[in-house]
């Protein structure tokens, strides 16, 4: 390999550090008009009355929007292809509020100053009502979060509002309760995941203005660009063709990206007004208004024989959609669609889901979209299962866990479109990680603890994972190549790179296929009126979906370049050969370089245009997988926790660009550490988050995460492109698992809810 | 969003005093660390950075930290850093990030007598005054409880110079944060004076642990585990410690007799 | 108010309201490497220098900053640069956004203390959160900088 399987820096990256001015808010023009959103200070109201006119009387006030003066037409913000599995349950602005945050009024005037004076001049009478605050039993609250009819399901997701619920997930395979009786060990086990916060850096923003022929453009930071270009045509009632979309440079997205949420705003003001309007969303109204990681709570029920042997899983899941269902579904599903197949040696599974509606902050995605809530889960209750039969944790997983050419029914199961045929796992290196982590932790030295003085032990811990690459038969990605007069390619590309280096790696595969270098690839995205269609940066698909699409598309372009090379040395195809610099004609020995000849059909022969497009869906799982091995050091005395070393070993297939792939474990990993030990959220006991900035919401520092150590397995999947699988979201999954386990062994205090605070584990220390 | 009316930044004290005390609502501008929360609303801010009040300085029998000295400044000082173990830059030096120490200043964080802060306990535990420009000279614990009868301008923060051992401890999870507790225990010749703060109220002195230890000390010239215990207990006890997010009042207590260790054991 | 000051070397004559804080000045002057983030004083990605010192920009206010001087990333190109490619190398831009305030408190933390520990470099530098990337590959890249502007070893305690 020339060019793919190399660590390239990210080809702008150099921009990036140096501060260019490439973001949105960079590229606003100054004259946009500020918008700001009145939002509600009650998690459940009516509003009684609502009077915008002393606002609108404030000079440099240009429009207010209420629920009174916008249309009503049921949407969901959720970023998902079309017909989504998330709930039409939201309105541009509705006579309910539904959480504290949820958006009351719009306003838009000539500075930030007006448009915050004028949202203080809007009277609001609100009816305050009793919200439904705790998930646990919002099934059975009388309370309806979403009283109103007008909502939908496009889809059969077991949507009933009418008792609090956006949807239900259930899945089995097998007899769970016949086989749990038949077990000799059975343990049950509950666990809670806190709603963690995205917390980018950048918060969300847009800006928007109307094109030459009066369309709507919205600039915003966005994951998702094509589906937003359709989530506004709908919400906004204007068709789609009238939309367009463009992602600049994004400050982190993490998943909070995928929920359309501040967009909504300036392109209502742009298309009432006519003129240039943006909005830059406070770190508050991103805690308060926008969605958080999905708060869960599993109950696991494992049976095993005593030799390790798991034979039954039985897992119950209740999930906070918060006030809106997005990515409820496909969240909830993930929790146990992506997290069961790593036992696939059970006789029987069973996967019962359910998530409620609460006045609380919306779930949405966040990296890991619940796999990693139903890995801690399920990874915990495996450890406190070979702790019931004193095992040691590693040999549990190497009697149960999926191994190479291995599969299992579920997988076919919870694919959509997967047929009968089995879906064998070619290209697993679960075992390898395994192996390898316990050496580079000092597994056998160490496990499970050890005593560095009076007060202080440490312990290890384990857990392993997977996720996916991309979703079978739904996520499309599709690539344009175009030769350049000068012998370049412009590689277009609806993929939205968070940072991560998407684009980079595209380019790799791109030059990989064509034969050039990394330099001839002029990379775009995206834009949804010059770059083909892409579902957009989640789901772990870049690498592998758009990748694929990448490959794709190259190839047609060396096919391209071959038939016309034929046309211009007037032969057959057969006798050209592409070597990426030149076109040589085998017959005569004649060659032309890439460069002459892009010049020649141009402007002088032939006057063509080179261009193709490759499209992909990803037809099987591809999973990556993830063994994490910690090594934590507990105060016995305080309770306080610190990671020493936390150990990852990732099979992501071959990455395609070694250095971006450690990066994404490495931050993968103390986002990990984050949720497993400092990022507490609170709510009081009026539905207000108390927790909605970073003084209070704590992510980790750089001097909170210990060591990290990632090594790569050496595997490769055949049908990624390359032999790559995705990276993104594996890396945060094994964490708080292995954390928890960890702390367990170091002192024995099992954490069931998260995150582990020093106090937490004092009060089990000692109460 | 923060609403500042007029703003005017006065070359000396009394111009400043005069700015205060012209109008209601006038507002005295330290570090600002904490203006651009919330929304406020103020007539007059009266910036008080040209008022020659940055600076350490050493005299005889005391240091002098003024007002606009920032947590940047005492963390570096090297006049700080030759008196009692260095408390003051270890206090402030794991607060945040040095990006806001560089701002936070001496006279903002005494005056506003945040309960949360680190750097408050640490002085509290050394024999410190404040200077209020108007009113004079009042010992930080009479300050610390009282706040300034009238509007006036903290001009400084005096501290008695002597030979104190001094120990600053602090419980917080993430290194960002705000500390749970924080203790700060000094030892001068065979007496003890221990000051715990974020309790989460104001730092205040743990009067009966201190006359506990001082007394077992003079006995005993040691102080066994035992008696370490023993002033765990009557720490926990003669202390209010309250509940917030960060933690508990019964974890709280619990820190207190842990930190009250660790810091004795540093000073035997 | 009209405010007199240096910005990267150059004067500039304000008139500023009263209560605007000097990110919005600096990003309304078009110095777009300074970056709203938490606007709790928290993050550390709107770090600049104020006479050769790293504050947050969203935590001082612009008039006070009558006869001072400010320095942006756009005001130290060539460390940034140099700075920059080091982070590059390393892949732990990510997605940048809170790179130039990071690359403000490396230079503060070379001023400070030219040959630091790891120790000191991760307490300079606390203030400056990322949630890209994990930080340990910001470590491997600042240590590398160092090393070569400085020669290896000679590393001492402070």
């Amino acid at each position: 390999m020339r060019v793919v399987n190399k660590p390239f820096n990210k080809i702008d990256g150099m921009s990036l550090v140096k501060g260019k001015p490439l973001y949105t808010d960079d590229l606003c023009p100054p004259s946009a008009l500020v918008v700001k959103v009145l939002r509600s200070p009650h998690a459940f109201a009516r509003i009684k009355r609502i009077d915008t006119s002393e606002a609108e009387k404030l000079p440099g006030v240009e429009c207010i929007f209420t629920y009174q003066n916008i249309h009503r037409k049921p949407f969901t913000r959720a970023g998902q292809c079309h017909p989504e599995l998330s709930p039409y349950d939201k309105f541009l602005l509705d006579e309910y509020v539904r959480h504290v945050g949820d958006d009351v009024a719009i306003v838009a005037a000539v500075d930030e100053k007006t448009a915050l004076n004028a949202l203080k001049l809007i009277k609001v009478e609100y009816e305050v009502l009793k919200p439904v605050l705790d998930f646990e039993t919002a099934e059975e609250n009388p309370v309806l979060v979403h009283p109103e009819d007008d909502i939908f399901a496009h889809l059969p997701v077991g949507f009933d509002p009418k008792h609090n619920v956006a949807c239900r997930v259930n899945f089995a395979l097998g007899e769970v309760e016949k086989v749990l009786e038949e077990c000799e060990v059975v343990i049950s086990r509950t666990y809670k995941t806190q709603p963690q916060a995205q917390a980018m850096m950048e918060t969300q923003r847009a800006f928007s203005y109307l094109d030459p022929y009066g369309r709507l453009v919205v600039v915003a930071s966005t994951q998702i660009p094509f589906h937003a270009r359709r989530i506004l045509a709908n919400a906004l009632d204007i068709p789609a063709s009238q939309i367009r979309v463009i992602k600049p440079r994004i400050g982190g997205g993490f998943g909070a990206k995928q929920t359309v949420n501040a967009e909504f705003y300036p392109a209502l003001v742009t298309l009432k007004t006519g003129k240039p309007a943006k909005i830059v969303y406070t770190r508050s109204e991103v805690f308060n208004a926008t969605t958080t990681r999905h708060a869960m709570k599993f109950t696991v029920t494992i049976g095993a024989m005593r030799d390790g042997k798991i034979r039954a899983i039985d897992v119950k899941a209740l999930s906070n959609t918060g006030a809106y269902g997005e990515h409820a579904e496909t969240t909830l599903g993930a929790a146990g669609k992506k997290v069961l197949p790593l036992y696939n040696k059970v006789e029987a599974v069973r996967f019962s889901g359910t998530a409620v509606y609460t006045n609380m902050v919306p779930g949405g995605a966040l990296r890991g979209f619940g796999v990693t809530q139903g890995t801690y889960a399920l990874e915990s209750a495996v450890n406190e299962l070979a702790a019931e039969l004193n095992m040691d944790p590693t040999l549990i997983r190497d009697i149960n866990m999926i191994k190479k050419g291995e599969t299992t029914p579920l997988i076919n199961m919870t694919t959509k479109g997967a047929g009968p045929d089995p879906m064998y796992m070619d290209s697993c290196m679960l075992d390898y990680c395994v192996k390898r982590g316990k050496e580079l932790i000092k597994w056998e030295e160490k496990y499970p603890k050890y005593q560095v003085s009076r007060t202080k032990v440490r312990g290890l811990g384990m857990a392993i994972a997977q996720q996916g690459s991309g979703l079978p038969n739904i996520d499309m990605a599709a690539a344009t190549i175009k030769l350049n007069d000068d012998g370049f390619f412009n590689l277009l590309v609806g993929a939205t790179d968070l940072g991560t280096g998407a684009e980079t790696i595209l380019a790799q595969i791109a030059a990989e296929t064509l034969g050039v270098d990394l330099e001839q690839i002029v990379v775009y995205s995206s834009d949804t009126d010059a770059t083909p269609f892409d579902t957009g940066a989640y789901a772990s698909s870049t690498t592998y979906t758009t990748g694929n699409a990448v490959i794709e598309a190259a190839v047609k372009m060396k096919e391209e370049i071959i038939k016309t090379g034929a046309l211009y040395f007037n032969t057959q195809p057969e006798k050209i050969i592409f070597d990426g610099k030149y076109i040589i004609c085998s017959a005569t020995d004649e060659k032309i370089s890439l460069a002459d000849f892009s010049k020649k059909i141009t402007y002088n022969l032939l006057h063509t245009q080179l261009s193709t497009t490759g499209s992909f869906v990803p037809k099987k799982q591809a999973p990556p997988y993830m063994a994490g091995f910690a090594e934590v050091e507990v105060d016995l005395e305080t309770g306080k926790v610190e990671v020493v070393e936390f150990v990852g070993i990732v099979d992501c297939g071959t990455p395609i660009n070694p250095k971006l792939a450690r990066i994404q474990a490495e931050g993968g990993i103390v986002t990990g550490i984050g949720l497993a030990l400092y990022e507490e959220v609170r709510y009081a006991s009026n539905g207000k988050l108390v927790t909605d900035n970073f003084m209070d919401y704590k992510i980790p520092t750089r001097r909170d995460i210990g060591k990290i150590t990632v090594e790569f397995a050496p595997g490769y999947e055949d049908t990624g492109p390359y032999g790559a699988k995705s990276i993104g979201e594996v890396v945060v999954n094994t964490v708080a698992p292995a954390i928890m386990d960890a702390i367990y062994n170091a002192c024995g205090v099992r954490i069931r809810e998260l995150p582990a605070t020093p106090e937490k584990i004092w009060r089990a220390l000692n109460c | 969003m923060l609403n500042i009316q007029e703003y005017v930044a006065p070359n000396s004290l009394e111009e400043a005093y005069q700015y205060l005390i012209s109008q209601k609502g006038a507002t005295l501008l330290g570090g600002c660390a904490y203006l651009n929360l919330g929304t406020r609303n103020i007539p007059l801010a009266i910036d008080l950075s040209r008022t020659g009040l940055s600076y350490i300085r050493e005299n005889e029998d005391t240091i002098e930290l003024g007002a606009m000295t920032t947590f940047g400044d005492v963390e570096h000082s090297a006049i700080l850093a030759r008196y009692f173990n260095n408390i003051l830059a270890l206090s402030v030096r794991d607060i945040v990030g040095i990006q806001l120490r560089n701002l936070v200043t001496v006279g903002g964080t005494v005056y506003s007598r945040y309960g949360f802060s680190d750097f408050i306990t640490a002085l509290h535990v050394l024999d410190t005054q404040v200077k209020l420009y108007k009113q004079g000279i009042f010992d930080l614990e009479y300050f610390l409880e009282n706040g300034s009868k009238e509007p006036d301008i903290l001009e400084k923060v005096i501290i008695k110079k002597d030979n104190r051992q001094a120990v600053f401890k602090a419980m917080r999870n993430s290194r960002g944060d705000y500390a749970i507790l924080n203790l700060a225990l000094a030892r001068i010749g065979d007496k003890f004076r221990i000051v715990v703060g974020a309790r989460p109220g104001r730092a205040a002195l743990a009067l009966n642990t201190m006359e506990y230890l001082n007394n077992e000390y003079a006995q005993k010239r040691e102080l066994s585990p035992e008696i370490l215990k023993n002033a765990g207990e009557i720490i926990a006890e003669e202390l209010s410690f309250g509940s917030n997010g960060r933690g508990s009042s019964e974890y709280r207590k619990e820190l207190a007799k842990v930190l009250l260790r660790k810091a004795i054991q540093e000073v035997i | 108010m009209v405010v007199n000051l240096k910005i990267n070397g150059r004067h500039y004559t304000l008139d500023v309201p009263p209560d605007e804080i000097l990110l919005t000045t600096l990003r309304n002057l078009g110095f777009n490497s300074v970056r709203q983030g938490c606007d709790t004083s928290t993050c550390g990605v709107c770090t600049v220098h104020v006479d050769g010192k790293a504050v947050l920009s969203c935590t001082v206010l612009t008039c006070r900053l009558d006869g001072h001087e400010v320095t942006t990333l756009e005001g130290v190109e060539e460390a940034a640069e140099t700075i920059g490619r080091f982070l590059v190398e390393e892949g732990v831009e990510q997605c940048g956004y809170c790179s130039p305030g990071l690359i403000m408190s490396i230079l503060y933390l070379e001023k400070c203390v030219p040959q630091p520990t790891d120790e000191q470099i991760l307490h300079y530098l606390n203030g400056n959160l990322c949630r890209c990337s994990g930080y340990e590959g910001q470590l491997r890249a600042i240590k590398k900088y160092l090393e070569v502007k400085y020669g290896a070893g000679s590393k001492q305690a402070i």
